[in-house]
């Protein structure tokens, strides 16, 4: 399978923000049953680590650190009636970073030796030592409390390395045969599975062994019509994870009807991928026949499974720091929200808007103990009442705004790749009060219910968007009133948070997500989740996406 | 040292092969010798050198495949991938898509670059130059320089046997003014790192980023644009030209979801669908931009017309899909040529009565894949054209369009350039549909 085949069949033309390299894909394939097999032990990991941390301070480091990593990934492929792909990788190394004269220098290495690790140690001391020679400003590092041998684990109930290959790849043709009998032409479905094994240890006196899991399934379903060649898709209403196989366990518990009228289910810690791969080949079919949008002004509902990714561009890359600096000016863009924007106390959206940054929050995928510079994680405020109040920042860059610790939110998408600033889960708090999706809509005079994320764009500042969906229905004097298709809205970051008019409450809060968030040149991707509650936003400007060629 | 010379890379794999219990065995060789550089704000970010090399292996009992790799080449290493490739396979389910190994081929021998790639120091200087400029006129340069030499060898169970090697080098710069207001940006890529001049590149940067100061917002609509090459080809996003020939494969036209595809059934192929001074081709023995000479099965790749005069001369056929129709399969090219004229960008403003001139698009992600729609924003320098020259910036905008249409509304084509490894030219392109402003600098 090419890359381009793999992105088309994840249909990661939609969910991925940027997609510069897949991690895994350049790892070694192994048997499955590699996967099982546990690394090395941790005597044996603080005795490495502790050779490189020596040689570190030795060639004249002020400050290190080492990652020493084992990535195991499977990823199963179907499509239609036959499986067309099984991947299991594995990848094992360490990444040492250093700081001499005020410099970071950083190298890595696959021979995983006391010996291997303190050569690689005092090569990254060379290189911090030759680009110190053009180093502005050296680098300021925030003191972090070392934590001594502390272990954490993602909390899952069932590893999916656990369970056979040949059940995970008939879950993924018994979804197929679902979509298919209820009217799809064509299935493409994924099973994505990881399991970062990640050692750190630091001059500071930590020694974190972690055990990360993380699963997402999915799907792209396609119903043509051959007379009028015509084709309409429908993607997977899952999410990306931090669970375990347990995921793929359905339970109605955990299932969240959209408004009525438009037979939609959203999906919290449980997901029913038979029962969605089912409902998408109904609805690829049912687009075929939609009515098409009259653009204008409407007020939007928008689902969890939309929202996340509005939220994650719009919200979650303008306030990282690195970016507001101007780190990323060549690659991913700066952001509207400077030093200079955020100190005149201008609003980002109305006093509805609460959003939170997190690595705490069970069940996504950005959730760890500690970050890869040994920052354990926690909660904090990015947006209260509408103003913002913080920024996402790492050790090298908490002094820039008057604070003294680092957020946690350092991280490397391997061993073998520097740790730089990345997104923690940015999440929009649900509403205080009770209110159900019904009651939102029912106040609804003019609007548009959106579900599942779509297309989507933003500009390097982070001020104009487009977005699309999976899903979208009428909505007229508080009834849904029919499905609709070629809808993208368009907006303003701050006019659109602005007109935001307030969330569903807890019971409807659920998990977008991501694998691929691209950033950094070399570029690496991360994982990240966004959390919230079916939102209304009042007056956005809807467009009318149909065109003939 | 990972690049392999062709016969110490055919040893190796000829000595995997004789490991083989497998009924068809097929195995890749292929490495990489590189360094990157990035900088922002004027200073040195990130630094760091890559050396690799990763040998496949890929057996097949009946239609069960299973794939192997490692990075050892003791003989006990190469034993155990071989035995790990065959026991994948034996645990694998049947493909009912899979394909024999080929039989040996012919290849061209695409131009090579006889110079080397930038050491550290010499990738250090590169960007210094860059920076230095940037600093002594109070702006700020953030860039990335990556470059290296690679390595592809294959060799089968049925006697096919390659091998190719190849350098390449990509920078690229943004300048920034320092109260942010304006922006600039240029690229190259070369084969031959002796035609990269980071210093002039910055330089034509800066020039943008201090002529973009002061944007005045102009209303969406319709309008002529002059899309520079970068505005159509990117090396690290999808582009508008790069979307259009990923979307060209037989199966998803034929299969009816495509845009290629028929109503009534089958593709389009043979149809006029753009404006007849459009040709786009691959060709491995272009000296600018040699290509790729097999793909991964070690199918050849040789020169290929995929639109001429407008018309959709050829899909890609994978040897799965061509077999299914009985035609020739063709490999996938590494790069494309789109032909232009001899005008540069320079003197397609100078013929423009109105215009707008796009140095760089940005976040271009597909609305419709039956119409090709694309989103996106325009970036990094943004100027209004009038009476043949650059009046005054404007501020950035997003598009809603398809190169389809846009292909279709061709008022003039440029000379190209090398760009992401392909030849592409600046078009000028009548009734571009911008949808919405955005104020980002």
């Amino acid at each position: 399978m090419n890359r381009r085949d793999f992105v088309g069949l994840t249909g990661l033309g939609a969910t991925a923000l940027l997609l510069p390299s897949l991690p895994g894909f350049g790892a070694k394939l192994v048997d499955p049953s590699r996967l099982l097999e546990p690394g090395a032990d941790t005597i044996l990991k603080k005795r490495l680590a502790d050779a490189a941390l020596n040689a570190a301070k030795s060639a004249g480091a002020s400050y290190a650190d080492v990652r020493i990593g084992r990535s195991l990934n499977q990823y199963v492929f179907a499509r239609e009636k036959q499986v067309q792909n099984i991947v299991s990788t594995e990848s094992y190394g360490v990444g040492i970073r250093v700081l001499v004269n005020g410099c970071w220098g950083f190298a890595s290495t696959s021979v995983v030796t006391e010996a291997s690790l303190a050569a690689t140690a005092r090569l990254a001391a060379e290189i911090a030592k030759a680009d110190a020679k053009v180093q502005k400003e050296p680098v300021q590092l925030a003191a972090q409390q070392g934590y001594g041998e502390v272990t954490w684990k993602t909390p899952i109930q069932q590893s999916a390395f656990e369970v056979p290959v040949k059940q995970k790849a008939d879950l993924l043709l018994a979804a197929n045969a679902a979509a298919m009998d209820a009217g799809a032409n064509y299935i493409n479905s994924a099973l994505f599975q990881v399991n970062e094994q990640k050692y750190f240890a630091s001059t500071d006196g930590s020694y974190i062994d972690q055990d990360v899991h993380r699963l997402w399934p999915t799907f792209s379903v396609t119903a043509v019509d051959t007379k009028s060649g015509k084709f309409r898709s429908r993607e997977a209403l899952s999410a990306p994870v931090g669970l375990g196989y347990e995921y793929l366990t359905p339970s109605a518990t955990e299932q969240v009807r959209g408004p009525q009228g438009t037979d939609t289910v959203g999906y919290k810690l449980r997901y029913d991928i038979l029962a969605d791969a089912a409902l998408a080949g109904k609805q690829a079919k049912a687009k075929l026949g939609m009515k098409s949008v009259t653009p204008g002004k409407y007020d939007l509902v928008l689902d969890p499974g939309h929202l996340g990714l509005t939220i994650h561009e719009s919200v979650g890359h303008p306030t990282e720091l690195d970016r507001v600096l101007g780190y990323e000016a060549n690659y991913a863009g700066t952001s509207f929200a400077t030093l200079e924007w955020k100190a005149k106390g201008l609003p980002y959206g109305s006093k509805e808007v609460n959003i939170v940054a997190d690595k705490l929050q069970t069940g996504s995928v950005g959730n760890v103990g500690y970050d890869d510079e040994g920052v354990k994680t926690k909660e904090w405020d990015i947006i209260k009442a509408g103003k913002l109040v913080d920024y996402q920042k790492i050790r090298d860059q908490a002094h820039i705004v008057g604070q003294k610790a680092s957020d946690g939110c350092c991280y490397a998408q391997s061993w073998e790749d520097v740790q730089f600033q990345r997104m923690a889960n940015i999440s929009l708090k649900p509403g205080p009060t009770p209110l159900s999706v019904d009651e939102m809509v029912s106040k609804v005079d003019k609007g548009i219910y959106i579900a599942g994320a779509g297309s989507f764009s933003i500009d390097q500042q982070r001020f104009n968007f487009q977005f699309g969906g999976q899903l979208f229905f009428a909505i007229e004097k508080g009834k849904i009133t029919e499905p609709l298709e070629d809808v993208a809205y368009q907006s303003n970051t701050q006019e659109f948070w602005g007109a935001c008019q307030g969330s569903c409450d807890q019971r409807d809060y659920r998990l977008f997500g991501t694998f691929f968030d691209g950033k950094g040149q070399p570029a690496q991707v991360s994982s990240v989740s966004h959390g919230s509650a079916t939102t209304r936003f009042n007056g956005v400007n809807v467009i009318n996406t149909a065109r003939k060629v | 040292m990972a690049i392999f010379s062709k016969d110490d890379a055919q040893a190796i794999l000829k000595k995997v092969l004789s490991y083989s219990t497998a009924d068809a065995c097929t195995v890749g060789l292929s490495g990489r010798t590189a360094g990157n550089i990035r900088y922002a704000r004027n200073s040195v970010s990130t630094a760091g050198a890559q050396d690799s090399v990763s040998l496949t292996v890929e057996s097949s009992f009946g239609k069960r495949s299973g794939i192997a790799t490692c990075n050892e080449f003791d003989d006990a290493t190469l034993r155990r991938c071989v035995q790990r490739a065959e026991e994948i396979a034996h645990l694998a389910p049947e493909s009912p898509e899979y394909m024999p190994p080929l039989e040996p081929q012919t290849y061209l021998s695409p131009p090579s670059s006889a110079t080397t790639p930038l050491t550290p120091a010499g990738r250090a200087q590169a960007a210094a130059d860059s920076m230095a400029l940037c600093a002594a006129k109070n702006l700020a340069a953030a860039g990335f320089l990556d470059g290296g030499t690679r390595f592809t060898a294959l060799r089968n169970s049925k006697g096919l046997e390659a091998y190719q090697q190849s350098t390449n080098t990509d920078f690229s710069v943004t300048v920034r003014t320092p109260d942010g207001r304006g922006s600039g940006y240029a690229i190259a890529d070369v084969t031959d790192v002796a035609k990269l001049n980071t210093k002039a590149l910055t330089q034509r940067a800066a020039d943008k980023a201090t002529g973009s100061l002061g944007a005045k917002a102009i209303e969406p609509g319709k309008y002529t644009v002059i899309l520079e090459p970068a505005a159509l080809m990117a090396g690290d996003d999808l582009s508008l030209l790069g979307g259009l020939m990923y979307s060209m494969g037989a199966r998803e036209a034929d299969e009816g979801r495509s845009f290629l595809t028929k109503k009534g059934g089958g593709n389009r192929k043979g149809e006029k669908l753009f404006d007849e001074r459009i040709n786009i081709y691959s060709d491995p023995m272009n000296a600018e931009v040699p290509g790729q000479a097999f793909d991964g099965d070690g199918l050849p790749t040789q020169r290929m017309s995929w639109v001429e005069k407008g018309v959709v001369k050829n899909l890609y056929y994978s040897r799965f899909w061509a077999q299914k129709n009985n035609v020739v399969p063709n490999a996938f090219p590494s790069g494309f040529i789109m032909a232009g004229g001899t005008q540069s960008t320079a003197e397609l403003i100078k013929g423009t009565a109105k215009g707008i001139l796009v140095t760089r698009l940005w976040y271009i992600r597909e609305v419709d894949p039956q119409t090709l729609l694309y989103t996106g924003l325009t970036r990094d320098g943004t100027f209004y054209i009038e009476n043949g020259a650059i009046k005054f910036p404007i501020k950035n905008l997003r598009f809603n369009e398809s190169p389809i249409i846009m292909l279709n509304n061709i008022e003039a084509i440029g000379r190209p350039v090398r760009l992401a490894g392909c030849l592409v030219p600046p078009l000028k392109i009548r009734d571009f549909t911008f949808t919405s402003l955005s104020d980002a600098i």
